[in-house]
């Protein structure tokens, strides 16, 4: 790392899990990183891989029967917030960290107007009075491209498009200048059209406030095109992390791989056949004692089935948690043995 | 928007006669009048009963003669009650039932709501288990069942209310509980039902996440979407109510207009059962149109238009 830049946000050992009357579902089994002040991360991975779960123990909205687990330390801006109660946390939540969801359609209040939900966030956060909240909203709706935030401030969210309210969500999340903005898939209910709009307000906002921002998705096409760093879940637990370069150039699990052939790519005029990863995702119920890709990995050994992988290092920026790394696996051709175990 | 004031004003006017035509034909189909008695009233009494109140004119002047009553507000003299008019029912009786109404109603809201939403934060704990087992009771209990259970303990064994009439305050307590007990535990269970439905909406979650209180994330966020169907159910109540309860008044011995509902019909007082009939339809047309207003008020994704 060439400058040293200040550590936001230090999850360690996060661990996640719902306690329903069929026992308990572990969501989050263990996953560890830091991040950078300016940095987005990208979290990929499938429906049920614990990512958006991951995300929502950051932001302490883990409800009931869901408990983050003894042991797990999620130390934001130098504080473990696992530690704080729900009211200390209700300071961070829309002030230091924010956070926009998947469906804007459904994410604002509907008997609400847009200028009473963003006036009430801003004053909850700041000590401004409700004529300098309504002029700072109204700013607010301008930079994320609101075309007449004058008038529409005052509309109702059924008056607004879904790109729209997805705006004013993301308006609304930006607020109080958090140090941390978490985007749960914020263009999956979106029209296509309108994701390469959303994209590109995420992108504009990250480039004009250098915002540090955790970005869940299972579209690698998303992640390519805003993140900086990437981290694979898979199962729970994670499976890949790296550079934005390291995880689409180099990948090294076969996970990681396995998603890559499973995507057109555009533009290329190779005439290769997509390749789905067979099989489908673990029982949280009852993960697999080893890694949870084990059963569907075309490179599975004896060990994979016993024991998770440990994180090893593939290069400074890399890690992989795959049994091919260690120095006892065989050569598979695609895969290459740097470090050993990190 | 006039418009639709308008056209709810003579839907509402065209509603009611029709309430009151059904109810005139109907009544006059069952077997006996209102100068029926056990032993047999010779003929003679009987026709010059009969020609007193026009009952000997063909069925269809008596409807025409009646409907031209209704649409000057006047309902007809009783058949039984010598020397009242419908009207003079009404006018006597409503102010009791209205007053026993009025506090239920403010009962039902001020008790029924609020638990209902305890009920919901604290769902599957023992509070939620205790008031979801006193509002089936409340639902399941017949309200002359909660009325006698009052009157014994309260005025019989105790001696803290008067058993009947409502010449204290305090003997307004008895009616008011036992009039209110069944809408009370309904309303109890529909706001929690409501409240935890909202409470997994993706718009809380958002409050949350933007670090709003919980208080106002259930007091401001949640509960104003929960109350919609609260008050699709308490405004009709609201009429039901207000206009009497047969039981309640009996039990409780009294003077309200809730009692009129039965024995009209049974003594056959076929201007009394229709006033009463088109006073409560006009009650209750006018609460479903203020709930729509209510709606309206609320949602503004509602709009009263034509």
């Amino acid at each position: 790392m060439a400058e040293q830049k200040k550590k936001i946000l230090e999850v360690k050992n996060l661990q996640t899990s719902f306690y329903t009357h069929l026992g308990e579902v572990q969501a989050v089994r263990g996953v560890s990183y830091d991040l950078f002040e300016g940095e987005v991360l990208g979290i990929v991975g499938e429906s049920g891989s614990g990512k958006s779960v991951s995300a929502l123990s950051i932001m302490r909205l883990i409800e009931e029967p869901g408990v983050i687990k003894e042991g797990s330390s999620i130390i934001f801006d130098g504080v473990d917030i696992t530690e704080l109660d729900n009211k200390e946390m209700s300071e961070y939540r829309g002030n230091d960290i924010a956070m926009i969801f998947q469906d804007p359609m459904t994410s604002l209040n509907p008997v609400y107007s847009i200028k009473n939900q963003m006036v009430e966030v801003i004053r909850r956060h700041t000590d401004m009075n409700p004529e300098e909240a309504l002029k700072r909203a109204k700013e607010l709706l301008g930079m994320v491209g609101i075309p007449d935030p004058e008038q529409q401030i005052h509309d109702y969210p059924h008056q607004f498009s879904g790109g729209m309210r997805q705006r004013a969500l993301i308006a609304t999340a930006i607020s109080c200048n958090p140090k941390l903005l978490i985007a749960d898939e914020p263009t999956t209910a979106l029209d296509v059209t309108i994701q390469a709009q959303i994209i590109e307000l995420l992108k504009k906002l990250q480039e004009e406030i250098g915002m540090t921002i955790i970005l869940i998705t299972h579209d690698l096409g998303v992640i390519a095109e805003l993140s900086t760093h990437v981290i694979v879940m898979y199962g729970g637990m994670m499976m890949e992390k790296g550079t934005v370069e390291d995880i689409f150039y180099n990948p090294q699990h076969p996970y990681t791989k396995g998603l890559h052939k499973s995507i057109p790519k555009v533009g290329e005029k190779n005439k290769e056949r997509l390749v789905p990863i067979e099989g489908s995702p673990p029982d949280l119920m009852a993960p697999p004692a080893g890694c949870p890709f084990s059963p569907r990995c075309p490179h599975a050994m004896k060990i994979c089935l016993e024991k998770p992988a440990p994180l090893f290092e593939v290069s400074e920026s890399q890690v992989s948690a795959c049994w091919l790394q260690d120095d006892d696996a065989p050569d598979v051709a695609g895969y290459k043995k740097y470090k050993g175990a990190k | 928007m006039r418009s639709y004031y308008v056209k709810r004003f003579f839907s509402a006017i065209f509603t009611i006669l029709i309430i009151a035509t059904i109810t005139f034909f109907l009544m006059r189909m069952i077997p006996g009048g209102p100068f029926t008695r056990e032993r047999q009233v010779p003929d003679e009494i009987l026709a010059a009963l009969n020609a007193r109140y026009n009952l000997d004119d063909p069925l269809f002047i008596q409807y025409l003669n009646y409907m031209k009553g209704l649409v000057t507000f006047d309902l007809g003299p009783s058949f039984r009650i010598l020397g009242y008019s419908v009207n003079d029912l009404i006018r006597e009786g409503f102010p009791t039932s209205a007053k026993i109404g009025i506090l239920a109603t403010i009962l039902i809201v001020s008790v029924g709501i609020p638990v209902g939403i305890i009920s919901a934060l604290k769902q599957n704990s023992p509070i939620d288990y205790f008031v979801m087992f006193m509002a089936t009771l409340g639902v399941t209990l017949p309200s002359f069942v909660i009325a006698t259970f009052i009157i014994y303990f309260f005025a019989g064994q105790l001696g803290w209310i008067p058993s009947n009439g409502l010449n204290s305050p305090l003997a307004y307590i008895g009616p008011t509980i036992a009039l209110s007990g069944y809408s009370l535990s309904f309303v109890a269970r529909l706001t929690r039902s409501s409240m935890l439905e909202v409470l997994r909406q993706d718009y809380v979650r958002t409050a949350r996440a933007n670090g709003i209180s919980e208080f106002k994330v259930i007091g401001k966020h949640a509960l104003k979407n929960a109350l919609i169907p609260v008050i699709t159910y308490i405004g009709p109540m609201i009429a039901a109510i207000l206009t009497g309860s047969f039981v309640i008044e009996k039990v409780f011995a009294l003077p309200g207009m809730g009692g009129y509902f039965v024995e009209s019909v049974t003594n056959r007082d076929y201007t009394v059962i229709i006033g009463m009939t088109v006073f409560y339809a006009a009650f209750y047309i006018i609460m479903v149109f203020l709930v729509d207003i209510a709606y309206s008020m609320i949602d503004p994704r509602i709009k009263l238009s034509s």
